[in-house]
């Protein structure tokens, strides 16, 4: 007979190892999406028990309580309640808790038994606590609290048998106990009450070894030390930013000449012509591009997991809080803002770490602002261009000073732009105070870590195929459009639509010092922003794309003023034109407001810092 | 829950230095300058559990102005800023 399918609930406090246990349960079968109208991510998989049940389990987001103080906690708190958009009530509630630490997990866990589902404890990490001395009288606990109770080491194999056992066990006879939902929002000291509650189960079920996590308490007198800690994450941070730059860069080399390869053989296979230029420049260069940032997300969301799951995360957050708290940021920003220099699109994903809606958004507006490595095909063509290679003080390099300021000038913009937002934006909110567990560390779990990477990886690449590829396909219809006249010896580009635009817009660029080729290199440029590099090539008339770079940066010399050529830099410090970066906002803010707010911003201080920096320029006489 | 065998002054765990062990007496989280509300904090703190009887002892401070500080209590470790941590009073 086939079972219908059961609904299982997955529930615990941050850090309880609820995520390597639904990872373990369910492996790859997972669905990632958005509950509807926030941004809270949605994690649902599969698993079939022993004895043949499907089972569909939801990781939801963890809680210290009911309450529902953040969007997060509001779903997990409508979710075991039934009332969540779209969702049914669950047939069972799993409740993880790490057995090294219990106290939060079981007042968590009586305050969840008077929504009347049926419910198990999953002690899981039993491995780690037998290690450290903590007994457990299971039998006991599991009488107490008047439910089942199954041990589950998530991380090994065949470690979760006992709690598939049970489950088959327990959904046999689901139907027979109805529920009643007693739960209602606690006073402090209905808190407080099931706080001692809690205390008196563990005391009675409960060991505790004399001795405390000792390798913790000795990592931490490292890392956590006011001045070694902050070398450590230096130390930890060079070592990350060498991994993206150095280890992603062959990979991308690889992709791109794959995808370049492809556009010839489509260049080969077709006759020229309309499908034949949509093909190879639409699609396969215009996706190309941004999945060529492949290998720089998965190093990045390795590293961030890595250090998540080993339980550094937390520690970083604890550094940095003060010292990002001066441009009104919050610890955990740090991360973020930091992926942000390899591309905004992983440092804006990664945001999700922030569980204060407004902080996060600050943090989204401000990614942007970081200096993300598609900029730097534009600098060092303007920079190796225009600048001498000469030496300053006698031992600093000119160009890479140029370089170093184009960094500053983009962090400084971001601190004071988060200010303001603070200032004058979010005025009426008190900063989020910041308040946080700080676990034990923990061997981090390879597959786990691994399904992550795999889940961020497949959303990027959906994203790709997605909204980044319509954008793509709508900049190659305007740098396309109309045709150009037979027999002419223009460029193509210069009877396009983006030309239209481009020249319909020189005259607003005029006062920064942009003549009409660059207004239309910044069209396609809205792909990704070292499209306009290519993109230069074209107007200019320069056949190779990108290969000829040397090339680009010789005709440039020749034809733009260096006041010119200062202009166009700080203008990409600013740079608003990314479609995937604004496709990422608009996604993880759930809003075209934001997503608008931050081109809008990012483009007055582009137009601004330009104005200024071509006009000083002149007056100093590089007109 | 008094120590009788050591009367210490009451304090707020937000004064504590590094290395200061105690145990909660009470939660006070009338203007304690924090951001949330009263009740707001005070909940919070009992989440993360700042109860009645906890032992704490103040592991790490920050560098800027020593700020936030990570505080065992019983056994687990929090990181709270001294703001929050004036909620808390210990002897």
């Amino acid at each position: 007979m086939e079972l219908p399918l059961l609904h299982v609930a997955l529930v615990g406090t941050p850090n309880s190892g609820k995520t390597s246990l639904f990872n373990a349960l369910t492996g790859s079968r997972q669905k990632v999406a958005n509950y509807p109208g926030v941004t809270v991510e949605r994690k649902e998989g599969f698993f079939v028990t022993p004895l043949g049940r499907q089972i569909s389990v939801v990781d939801l987001p963890g809680t210290y309580s009911l309450r529902g103080r953040s969007p997060d906690e509001e779903i997990t708190r409508d979710f075991v309640l039934g009332k969540a958009s779209g969702e049914i009530l669950p047939d069972l509630v799993l409740c993880v808790a790490d057995s090294t630490n219990l106290r939060l997990t079981i007042r968590l866990l009586l305050e969840l038994k008077r929504t009347g589902r049926p419910m198990i404890l999953v002690l899981n990490m039993f491995d780690i606590a037998s290690r450290r001395g903590i007994s457990v009288d299971v039998d006991r606990l599991a009488k107490e609290l008047g439910m089942p109770v199954v041990t589950s080491i998530a991380v090994r194999k065949g470690g979760t048998a006992d709690l598939l056992a049970l489950t088959d066990q327990i959904s046999a006879k689901l139907a027979a106990e109805p529920s009643e939902n007693s739960w209602r929002a606690l006073s402090v000291s209905e808190l407080r009450a099931t706080q001692r509650e809690a205390d008196r189960i563990i005391a009675d079920c409960v060991s505790l070894p004399a001795r405390p996590d000792t390798l913790t308490s000795r990592i931490d007198a490292v890392v956590l030390h006011p001045v070694g800690g902050l070398i450590v994450l230096a130390a930890i941070l060079f070592v990350m930013f060498q991994a993206v730059f150095a280890w992603a860069q062959p990979l991308m080399e690889l992709l791109q000449s794959g995808f370049d390869a492809l556009g010839e053989f489509v260049h080969a296979a077709l006759p020229a012509g309309l499908l034949q230029s949509f093909l190879q420049n639409g699609v396969i260069s215009g996706v190309g591009s941004v999945i060529v940032f492949l290998p720089q997300i998965i190093i990045i969301f390795l590293f961030i997991l890595l250090l998540e799951d080993f339980g550094y995360m937390a520690r970083a957050a604890f550094l940095m809080d003060r010292i990002m708290g001066g441009a009104g940021l919050h610890g955990r920003a740090f991360i973020p803002l930091l992926s942000s220099f390899a591309c905004a699109i992983p440092g804006i994903m990664a945001t999700r770490v922030i569980d204060n809606k407004r902080d996060r958004l600050t943090t989204i507006l401000i990614a942007p602002l970081m200096t993300c490595s598609a900029r730097i095909p534009v600098y060092t063509l303007i920079i190796s261009a225009f600048i001498p290679a000469k030496d300053v003080w006698g031992f600093i390099n000119l160009q890479g000073l140029v370089m170093f300021g184009l960094y500053a000038a983009g962090i400084t913009s971001a601190l004071v732009v988060s200010f303001l937002i603070k200032f004058f934006m979010l005025r009426d909110y008190a900063p989020a105070p910041f308040m946080l567990e700080l676990p034990d560390y923990k061997v981090p779990r390879l597959k786990s870590i691994a399904i992550g990477i795999y889940t961020r990886a497949k959303m990027f690449l959906q994203r790709a195929g997605t909204t980044i590829f319509s954008m793509m396909v709508l900049i190659w219809f305007l740098a396309s459009f109309p045709q150009p006249p037979a027999g002419t010896t223009e460029p193509a580009i210069d009877f396009s639509l983006a030309a239209i635009i481009g020249k319909a817009i020189a005259p607003l660029l005029a006062p920064v010092g942009f003549n009409w080729q660059i207004a239309v290199a910044l069209i396609p440029g809205m792909a990704a922003r070292e499209v306009a590099v290519a993109a230069l090539g074209t107007v200019y008339a320069i056949e190779g794309g990108k290969e000829a770079a040397e090339q680009i940066g010789q005709a440039l010399a020749t034809k733009w003023s260096l006041a010119t050529a200062l202009s166009m830099l700080a203008w990409y410090i600013f740079a608003p034109q990314c479609a995937s970066t604004l496709a990422v906002i608009r996604r993880e803010t759930g809003s075209w407001t934001w997503m608008a707010v931050t081109f809008s911003y990012m483009l007055v201080l582009a137009y601004a810092a330009s104005l200024l920096t071509y006009n000083v320029a002149v007056a100093l006489g590089a007109g | 829950m008094t120590d009788t065998r050591d009367m210490r002054r009451e304090m707020p765990l937000g004064l504590a230095q590094r290395g200061y062990t105690g145990v909660i007496q009470h939660l006070s989280a009338k203007d304690s300058g924090s951001a949330l509300s009263d009740i707001e904090l005070e909940s919070r703190l009992i989440e993360l559990g700042f109860v009645e009887g906890a032992r704490v002892e103040v592991l790490h401070e920050g560098l800027v102005g020593r700020d936030p500080i990570a505080v065992r209590v019983d056994n687990i470790t929090i990181a709270v800023r001294r703001r929050e941590a004036m909620a808390v009073i210990v002897a």
